[in-house]
């Protein structure tokens, strides 16, 4: 019988990649464990083995194809006697390239609310440019790095690898071993060794392959890092950021899927930042680097590969501790930051067609918060709902509702409900994963209860 | 102890300073715990009476802008660097005149003039540090060294051993100083560490050290000359451990149950630091026995004076409870 060939998922968030080139041709004997493929991930470029022997009967999906999804038939492989024929009802793969799952739509049954996008404020004529937030974070590196010898990025796997995540791509081309250097795996060490070198005057960049491994190093990052400038009366502190993907990625069970951003948001000293987009990714970690203070920059697996538009600007910078209004609305208030934004948006999105008018709020800074923000939207709306993946207890979302209780308690007309990741650790089941996440369905019913639908 | 003795000749006027050096050590030391039991000191206060010659011998081998960062046994390494008193005893008093305008304490000073990096309260957190001190001069191309000291309790930290690995993958100019008052707080050195030779665990990442007399400072010196000459020199870190001797608690609430009083009456007579350099200055005529009561005197003045001022001092403004947690850009 012939076996068909499927395009595999060769990390834990692909979900498409690029046929980059084949090795094999239609008619070569192939043995197994032969490399037959070059694949191209949202991460890096991987040799792809073929498990069973046989003759490469019929490639179906042409080299250099993109967005090649997942588990599509990408060739099949023929056993002994079988001919190229025997295969004919082998369907070309291409109908499955960049097919989008049908969209769910329920029938309207409201007059939908209209959607007030707010663009960012940018100088007239700004061209903008499509990049993913991998891209953007590299460039906003690069961009510093340029301007400021001072700068050096040191981490696992940032240089000669090119980034665990592909994040640091070119820059040890760029800049050299001395600027982009790779650890050993060792991260309380070499956290303490940048913070040193912090205080000897550099400003270091600490990749940590994800905020997970951090926990190796959290003493150096909040009682040295953190605390120096208050201890030391104002003399020395530690200009430097702390930057990784945080958060839960795809199936990599409870040690790797945790989000530790209300844990940083709550050390005085410490700046926190989350973006969502690819503009604020860039303009958030470039004013971050150029920051006089420890930066906490918490990135997202899943975000790294989605694409958003980016000012094409010499030198963009988006400020620390200034929220962002991504749509204004009178109905209801949604606060979010980083992934737990992509929830927000879809529940914007539902609440509008049903008539409801979402004003959508990303913090993008944890530390400071901009609260002033979150109080004048509420005082509009009345009615605010959190969203953020991590844990409930103690929460970024706890800390909202206190401020609105503190500080706009005679305008809100419900409690504030947080939306958080539930109070279990991350379980490597597919449902239970889901299940143990946020979810666009948990924010509309949160929604519905503070409007009383 | 299996450390090496000293032989360098040494004048007259290094000797003198040496002395000068640590008796100001020793008698701040005990002023501060005096103060201490007044009240006027509060919460840990770790005093270094009895390793003074690890310091002044090894500040002896520094140069100007070489870097230090200890642990928060610290008022002996701010005093050696060239630190004022009076700043180091109002920070102890807690009072606006102190290095960290009372905010730090007794274990978290800092003085960038003098490149003293603190004055860390994590046992072991400052070794990375230290080594991170040398990275940065490293990557700047300075010629400077950096001395990170940490005691025989913080060597079986594992960040120690990440930042040995590093160093000396990296050839980081840093002197490792492992200052073995064979007490981790009360836990004698046979009961926690698995090997007799601290320094010798360096061997394991290719990093060269030796063993010093640390109740020697001339000893102390001479060593440190030749780990400050390697680390300039481009060849990597360099690990001194220095055998030294604690004679007060590992803190002011030390109940001193885990060792006689006999072992520290024995050290104090007849190893101590001080008395030892009391003795070649007098044996060598270098001095008379009046000169040593007017130097005496000179001393007790100076901490009496830092003393006054950290009482005097006043209590940071309520207003600087909010400063200091962020630096302003520019």
């Amino acid at each position: 019988m012939a076996t068909e060939i499927l395009m595999p998922a060769l990390s834990p968030t692909m979900e498409e990649g690029t046929l980059a080139k084949w090795l094999v041709k239609e008619g070569d004997t192939v043995a197994s464990g032969d490399i037959i493929a070059e694949i191209e991930t949202d991460k890096a470029t991987m040799e792809f083995e073929a498990v069973d022997e046989g003759t490469m009967g019929k490639i179906l999906v042409a080299e250099g194809s993109e967005g090649v999804k997942v588990n599509t038939p990408i060739a099949v492989l023929l056993e002994d006697g079988e001919s190229a024929d025997d295969i004919a009802d082998a369907k070309p793969a291409a109908a499955q390239i960049d097919s989008d799952e049908p969209a769910v739509s329920a029938p309207a049954a409201a007059v939908p609310a209209p959607v007030k996008v707010v663009e960012e404020a940018l100088p007239e004529g700004t061209k903008m440019k499509t990049q993913t937030v991998r891209e953007a974070l590299r460039d906003a590196m690069a961009e510093e790095m340029r301007i400021d010898e001072d700068v050096y990025l040191m981490g696992e796997e940032v240089a000669e690898y090119q980034g665990a995540y592909k994040v640091s791509q070119g820059l040890l081309d760029e800049f050299g071993a001395k600027r982009v250097i790779d650890t050993p795996i060792t991260e309380h060490g070499f956290t303490g060794i940048a913070v040193g070198a912090a205080f000897g005057g550099l400003k270091p960049i600490v990749e940590f392959m994800t905020f997970n491994f951090a926990m190796q190093a959290i003493d150096q990052i909040i009682n040295s890092a953190a605390k120096t400038l208050y201890m030391s009366g104002g003399q020395m502190g530690a200009p430097m950021v702390f930057r990784g993907p945080n958060g839960a990625a795809a199936r990599v069970g409870a040690q790797h899927s945790q989000d530790y951003a209300a844990w940083y948001a709550h050390i005085p000293g410490l700046k926190v930042v989350q973006p969502y987009s690819a503009a604020d990714a860039k303009g958030l970690l470039k004013s971050a680097i150029r920051d006089p203070n420890p930066v906490i920059f918490l990135e997202n697996e899943i975000l790294y590969g989605q694409t958003f538009d980016v000012p094409d600007l010499p030198d963009y910078t988006v400020p620390l501790g200034k929220a962002r209004i991504w749509r204004e609305g009178d109905d209801i208030t949604l606060v979010s930051f980083g992934i737990g934004m992509k929830y927000a948006l879809e529940a914007a999105d539902r609440l509008a067609e049903a008539g409801v008018s979402a004003e959508v709020i990303d913090l993008r800074s944890l530390r400071p918060l901009d609260t002033e923000t979150v109080i004048n939207s509420v005082m509009k709306t009345n009615r605010c709902v959190t969203i953020e993946e991590g844990f409930p207890v103690c929460s970024i979302g706890n800390h909202i509702s206190a401020v609105l209780m503190q500080q706009a308690f005679d305008y809100l007309d419900a409690p504030v409900i947080n939306c958080t990741g539930k109070d279990v650790p991350m379980p490597y089941a597919a449902n239970l994963e889901k299940l143990a996440l946020v979810t666009t369905d948990e924010v509309m019913d949160a929604a519905n209860s503070v409007l009383y639908r | 102890m299996a450390a090496k003795k000293a032989k360098s000749n040494t004048s007259k006027d290094e000797l003198l300073h040496y002395y000068k050096e640590m008796l100001l050590i020793r008698r701040f030391e005990e002023k501060a715990g005096q103060l201490y039991g007044m009240g006027l000191i509060g919460g840990f206060c770790h005093l270094y009476i009895g390793q003074e010659a690890v310091v002044v011998g090894l500040e002896a081998a520094a140069e100007d802008g070489d870097k230090r960062v200890t642990s928060y046994r610290d008022h002996g390494h701010m005093l050696a660097c060239g630190m004022d008193p009076k700043g180091v005893m109002a920070e102890l008093t807690g009072r606006e005149g102190g290095y960290s305008k009372g905010k730090g304490g007794s274990m978290h000073m800092f003085s960038k003039e003098k490149h003293f990096y603190g004055g860390h309260g994590i046992v072991g957190a400052q070794v990375p540090i230290g080594a991170g001190l040398a990275f940065a001069d490293k990557y700047k191309g300075n010629g400077r060294v950096s001395f990170a000291y940490f005691g025989d309790g913080a060597a079986n930290q594992g960040q120690v051993y990440e930042t040995f690995n590093m160093a000396a993958l990296w050839d980081l100019p840093v002197i490792f100083v492992i200052e073995n008052n064979q007490y981790a707080m009360g836990t004698a050195q046979q009961r926690s560490t698995s090997s007799a030779e601290i320094w010798e665990r360096g061997k394991a990442f290719g990093i060269p050290g030796e063993a010093v007399d640390g109740m020697d400072v001339l000893a102390v010196r001479e060593a440190g000359e030749k780990a400050v000459a390697h680390c300039r020199s481009g060849k990597g870190p360099y690990i001194l451990e220095v055998k030294t001797y604690r004679y007060r608690g590992h803190s002011m609430s030390d109940p001193a149950k885990y060792r006689t009083r006999e072992e520290v009456q024995k050290m104090r007579e007849e190893r101590d630091c001080i008395d030892r350099v009391r003795d070649m200055l007098l044996t060598g005529k270098h001095v008379t026995d009046d000169e040593l009561k007017a130097i005496d005197k000179d001393i007790k003045a100076v901490v009496n004076e830092a003393a006054e001022f950290s009482k005097e001092s006043p209590e940071p403004a309520l207003s600087e409870l909010w400063t200091d947690i962020y630096a302003e850009a520019g």
